[in-house]
């Protein structure tokens, strides 16, 4: 019969490198939301389901009570971005959190914008 | 009552901008976003295999994930509306697959020069060249280093005179500042001179 208590430290060895896939249910990328590495996601409702959650994602929602980075989130949580995205892509495609894409610059950045950004850092 | 759907209904999302500090290895890219961040500056990783995706199978993976980067950044709030980051970009070259996802959408690069070890910038001069992004040069003065002028530093790099130039203390949040006022502003005459 095997030993139960003879599995707990080897899953916790192996946890470090398997952990984020199984976070994501083995999935790398999400497939409906883009999500960049300074989207910025909000929590969006307060009727959660938290039991149908991975505690990952119930730790996401209380941490973007205020508007966070993707990248921000990835840091508090210690868990890398990729995996970050997807368990935010899940929560944005059940109405729990929203996502404002960043400004790109492949246009030309408008003066407005750039204005702002010179303003803003004189203030530091 | 009715049920309470969305409770954030009219409040703004802000948006956000990144510039890149590039740089070579010990470079000071991690003290200039200290220097000006209105955080401690904050550490994420990134899987390997987001870059390696169409060559992965399940086999393998456990290797691959133990593979990450790190990237240091740091945040400024501009107003309401736009939150600035501050991304170091990765020094080790093996890492350069991350550079297009930061360089996609930024506003702008630094390249952090050290004047003891000037070739160890050149590889990030040329990624924004090639790729016509705008950036700065910004000299860290270490104490003890030969004190250079900006117009040698141009020269040993072989950059445009259209690039500016700046030296700086990495250390110093007014030093730090002055350098993310250059590159904006070099970036604001460049917006200009394409309308």
């Amino acid at each position: 019969m095997p030993d139960r208590h003879s599995l707990g430290p080897d899953s916790e060895e192996v946890g470090p490198l398997v952990r984020p896939y199984i976070m994501t249910l083995g999935r790398q990328r999400s497939d409906t939301v883009q999500l960049d590495m300074i989207s910025v996601v909000i929590a969006a409702r307060a009727d959660v389901d938290e039991m149908s959650l991975e505690p990952e994602q119930v730790s996401i929602l209380e941490l973007c009570r205020r508007p966070l980075s993707v990248a921000e989130v990835s840091a508090h949580l210690d868990v890398p971005v990729a995996v970050v995205k997807v368990l935010l892509s899940d929560l944005i495609g059940r109405g729990y959190v929203l996502a404002r894409a960043p400004y790109t610059t492949q246009s030309p950045v408008s003066r407005d914008i750039l204005q702002a950004v010179l303003d803003g850092i004189q203030r530091l | 009552m009715a049920s309470n759907d969305s409770d954030r209904g009219a409040e703004p999302i802000p948006s956000a901008i990144k510039i890149l500090i590039a740089g070579g290895f010990g470079a000071g890219k991690t003290t200039l976003v200290g220097s000006v961040s209105e955080i401690s500056p904050l550490s994420t990783e990134e899987l390997m295999t987001e870059a390696s995706l169409d060559v992965d199978d399940t086999s393998g993976v456990e290797q691959k994930t133990t593979t990450t980067v790190a990237l240091d950044f740091g945040r400024i709030t501009i107003n309401d509306d736009l939150v600035l980051y501050l991304f170091g970009t990765p020094g080790q070259q093996r890492f350069w697959f991350m550079w297009d996802e930061l360089a996609l959408g930024s506003l702008g690069a630094v390249v952090l020069a050290d004047t003891r070890r000037l070739e160890t910038c050149f590889p990030s001069v040329d990624f924004f060249e090639r790729r016509s992004i705008p950036f700065i040069v910004a000299v860290n003065c270490f104490d003890g280093a030969h004190r250079y002028e900006s117009d040698e530093v141009r020269e040993a790099l072989s950059i445009s005179s259209g690039v500016p130039v700046v030296l700086c203390d990495a250390r110093m949040r007014e030093s730090g500042k002055e350098v993310l006022l250059t590159l904006v502003q070099h970036v604001a005459a460049a917006v200009s001179a394409t309308v």
